[in-house]
């Protein structure tokens, strides 16, 4: 019990509910390859796994400091592509992989110093604001650099050779399933996950995030109190971005393929959105349980809207309603909804009930 | 005494009234100094009032939004969905009108672009009216979640769109009579353009007098300055407050028209393409100044004009630039309005 | 005229108003004092409807405005000089009263022999009348600011340290103004720190500490008896010049 505390910082679920929600999301995408038989179940759960280090990094900023971003996903995409440019210029090597991600996490870290110091003297609208222009130029930018970036299309490239499906550690498959590359990717990628996310609970559990908590409720207070408030803000900033672009190491490494709209795209940053507040603010948990619910809804539920799409052909605008390619109307609304009635997102609400 | 004491306070002298002019100038500055990059006057002139009319239809939409925030602290993330809203109508209403709008005569041609501009500016100016009330009334003064639920009215916004027009892009072809270019000596000057530059200038003009000489624009410019003494003189400025969204959303969607003219194209996508423009166009202004808001507008679309023609890579950035440029001469934009 | 009874004003997590009575007498001039920080501003605000009272009750002319909007409030006749002005600096004087005139469309509108008799009592707005409010002088501001205060008659004027920061010349134009002012029969509710200034207007007195009042009576009474004086208001209010 003890070694449960300290691993997660201190920071318990504080809800039977929630902790058992928890519990079964983890078992879940542990056991993954080996109670969800098929490729798309695994690449849903490896996309959960990814989800919640993007998610929880932004709940660090958004959450737990109190900052609206919206160049998070210029972050995950630098990710991304660090691990696609390094792989396809230097080839499907270990090294080449830590250069990628090394050069990656250089350049996030650079950027949001830059933009922390630059952004977080100024009122919030307008941080918000700037962040929106900045990573949507950064959106148009990959897409221009092709000879870089690969334009349009992205990269596809080779991961090193433990990695690829091709690979094969043991002959014999293990309970039903084959010990293969994708595998050890699948655990590696869960591992690597797992280990972020409870980083991050660290971090947001320390002093240093005590004060950025201080922060969010009450700049002033928190200035007056001798906390250089620019200095905390542009650590969370940094601290940010950095998880974010590991995520996006992870992504592109799982896909083996990386393009603009894999990783930029304004969708993602609207998918993260909608994760964190119907998660959760400032709860990390929020995270887990936000990005598990969005992304296997996101995958199986749009099935579900096509079959009502098709039985409600004919009817005037019916099916347009319901169509699967409109899944982002129904997220919308649910977003609308949760940021007035849900504040507290899933995880709020289940701490609530006690 | 007081006959002195007053005398004497009667004269102490003012400073002289010096309005800050130099902002102005930047714009004649931006276009000398393109000159000579450009090198040919008649190109010059052909993309100088492409810019301006790019800017003109800018601040036409931003003008809204500024004043809106000025006013009532409120960011509207969605301010978009009215601008395609807009582009959309425009769509719709023109295509009742394919003989209208594809006959030469300009007149006809103008009476077909009035309906669709009218009924944009009604739509949008309605769905805006909803839209504060619905979305942003429950949560004023909260900025982090005014930011996030105007995003995702914009994204309901755009989804129904596609739901109602399709998500595909539409071509929306000029009227007869605006295409081509008129040859003013060696230059080319498109007509479209110029019909927006006319139509940007009247708009301004417009608010210009609204704001400057009729009592509600008084209220507005108070109300930027200082909500709660315009309250405790007794005026209900909530009320200001959703006329000039209205009002603003309006001019969204009118904005939403002519841009859609202007490329010749809608995609539902648009609303949140433009938004991205918009929000530099203000942070450049100054939020809250409608002549920050016109200058900046200006600018943005000269410099886009310019540098599309000179460097197309870094025509994408250009508005970035500007903005760090501006920011790092005024941190709070061309014409920051006095504190609250 | 303005009763308020048990009167608590929260601000955020700090409890200002700890249940203030207080009356203002129709006709009369009333002097709230008390050092800096005992709730005289929130006071004012509390009456204007800018910060909520909850509990408590503030009764003007008879009916409970406690949860009434401010520019309702304001519609009752109630006329509110903040601290810090609250002038309109990019507008021009003349902007700045045709606002505060509410029956005005423009400056015509507005009733000529009343502004003439503003025009005599502050002769810096009739000079300035066209330039933009932020270039006047602190003591023009405030004048300006009482000025629009009165540009219409109001029942009931709540005013915020009109003295402060003031040249020692321009406060005695500003007595001199107020003398004017309560002649007309104006019901004025005055928060000032600076007892000499006070003394000279005020008919009635309360004073304020720790957001309660601590003391109410004539001001005459308050203005002969030092040893009260030293004991409500300490050494360094009656030191103010």
């Amino acid at each position: 019990m003890a070694f449960i505390n300290r691993l997660l910082s201190g920071d318990l679920p504080r809800s039977r509910v929630l902790t058992a929600v928890l519990i079964v999301i983890v078992a879940a995408l542990a056991l993954a390859p080996f109670v969800f038989p098929g490729a798309k179940a695994l690449n849903v759960a490896a996309k959960v796994c990814i989800f919640i280090v993007l998610v929880a990094s932004f709940d660090l900023l958004l959450g737990y400091t109190g900052i609206v971003s919206f160049a998070h996903t210029m972050f995950f995409g630098i990710g991304a592509y660090g691990v696609a440019v390094a792989l396809t210029r230097l080839g499907p090597s270990w090294p080449a992989m830590g250069a990628g991600v090394a050069a990656a996490l250089a350049l996030s870290l650079g950027l949001s110093l830059l933009i922390g110091l630059f952004s977080l003297r100024v009122k919030a609208i307008f941080y918000a604001m700037i962040t929106l222009a900045v990573a949507s130029a950064f959106q148009t930018l990959a897409s221009q650099l092709s000879e870089i970036t690969g334009g349009e299309d992205g990269l596809n490239f080779k991961v090193p050779e433990m990695l690829t499906p091709g690979f094969s550690l043991a002959d014999a498959p293990f309970l039903g399933v084959a010990v293969d590359g994708k595998l050890i990717s699948y655990y590696l990628l869960f591992a690597i996950a797992l280990a972020l996310f409870l980083v991050m609970l660290r971090i947001v559990n320390s002093p240093f995030g005590r004060v950025l908590q201080a922060i969010r409720e009450n700049a002033f207070r928190a200035e007056a109190l001798g906390y250089r408030t620019v200095v905390y803000r542009t650590a969370s900033n940094v601290l940010s971005a950095g998880f974010a672009t590991l995520a996006g190491a992870l992504l592109a490494l799982w896909l083996r393929y990386n393009g603009p709209d894999t990783s930029l795209s304004f969708e993602i940053m609207i998918d993260i959105l909608l994760m964190v507040v119907i998660g959760g603010m400032g709860t990390m948990y929020g995270a887990v349980v936000g990005a598990a619910l969005f992304i296997v809804a996101q995958n199986y539920l749009q099935d579900l809207m096509k079959l009502a799409s098709d039985a409600a052909a004919g009817l005037p605008l019916l099916p347009d309603l319901v169509h699967p390619d409109r899944w982002l109307l129904w997220l919308g609304i649910l977003f609308v909804l949760s940021v007035y009635h849900f504040p507290a997102g899933i995880v709020g609400r289940l701490r609530a009930k006690k | 005494m007081t006959v002195s004491v007053a005398a004497a306070a009667a004269h102490e002298t003012l400073p002289a009234v010096k309005p800050d002019r130099l902002p102005l100038l930047l714009l004649p500055a931006l276009a000398l100094v393109a000159l000579p990059f450009i090198g040919s006057f008649s190109t010059w002139v052909t993309l100088t009032v492409a810019g301006l009319a790019m800017g003109m239809i800018i601040f036409i939409i931003a003008s809204g939004l500024t004043l809106v925030f000025g006013l009532m602290d409120v960011l509207n993330f969605g301010h978009g969905v009215f601008i395609a809203l807009g582009a959309y109508l425009a769509i719709s209403v023109l295509g009742l009108m394919g003989d209208w709008t594809a006959s030469e005569n300009l007149l006809l041609n103008l009476l077909a672009l009035l309906p669709a501009m009218l009924a944009a500016m009604a739509v949008a100016g309605a769905v805006g009216f909803a839209f504060e009330r619905v979305i942003i009334r429950p949560v004023y003064g909260q900025h982090l979640k005014q930011i996030l639920i105007t995003m995702g009215g914009m994204i309901v916004g755009e989804e129904l769109i596609k739901v109602i027009w399709g998500a595909q892009t539409i071509p929306l072809p000029l009227p007869a009579a605006f295409r081509g270019s008129l040859l003013l000596g060696e230059a080319a000057v498109e007509k479209y353009r110029l019909i927006a530059v006319v139509i940007g200038l009247a708009v301004f003009a417009a608010m210009f007098w609204v704001l400057s000489r009729t009592k509600a624009g008084l209220l507005i410019r108070a109300g930027v300055q200082d909500r709660e003494m315009v309250e405790s003189l007794g005026y209900r400025i909530r009320r200001l407050f959703v006329a000039v969204f209205v009002a603003g959303s309006a001019l969204a969607g009118l904005g939403g028209v002519m841009w859609g003219l202007y490329q010749q194209n809608v995609t539902p996508q648009m609303g949140a393409q433009v938004n991205v423009l918009i929000f530099i166009v203000i942070i450049i202004g100054g939020l809250g100044s409608v002549g920050g808001c016109f200058i900046g507008a200006l600018l943005v679309g000269l410099l886009a004009n310019y540098a599309g023609f000179l460097a197309p890579k870094v025509a994408l950035f250009s508005n970035i630039l500007l903005m760090v440029a501006v920011l790092l001469w005024r941190p709070q934009g061309i014409y920051p309005v006095a504190n609250r | 005229m303005l009763k308020l009874e048990g009167v608590h004003t929260h601000i955020g997590a700090y409890h200002i108003l700890h249940g203030v009575d207080l009356e203002v007498v129709q006709g009369e001039l009333t002097v709230l004092l008390g050092r800096n920080g005992a709730g005289k501003t929130t006071t004012l605000r509390s009456i204007m409807g800018l910060w909520r009272v909850a509990p408590g009750r503030v009764l003007f002319e008879g009916d409970d405005i406690a949860a009434r909007t401010t520019p309702e409030i304001a519609h009752r006749g109630i006329a509110y000089v903040p601290e810090n002005m609250g002038i309109f600096a990019d507008l021009t004087v003349r902007e700045n009263m045709v606002l505060a005139a509410r029956g005005a469309r423009r400056a015509e509108d507005i009733d000529a022999r009343r502004l003439d008799w503003i025009f005599g009592l502050f002769p810096a707005i009739k000079k300035f009348w066209q330039h933009p409010a932020g270039l006047l002088s602190g003591g023009q501001k405030q004048m300006l600011a009482v000025a629009r205060a009165i540009v219409e008659p109001r029942k009931l004027l709540l005013v915020d340290e009109p003295s402060k920061g003031l040249a020692p010349a321009i406060i005695q134009n500003m007595i001199t103004a107020f003398r004017e002012l309560k002649q007309t029969d104006t019901t004025i509710l005055l928060v000032e720190q600076n007892f000499n200034f006070a003394r000279q207007l005020g008919d009635r007195v309360a004073v304020m500490d720790d957001g309660r009042i601590v003391h109410t009576g004539r001001m005459a009474e308050l203005a002969d008896d030092e040893d009260l004086q030293q004991r409500l208001l300490g050494l360094s209010l009656a030191a103010h010049q």
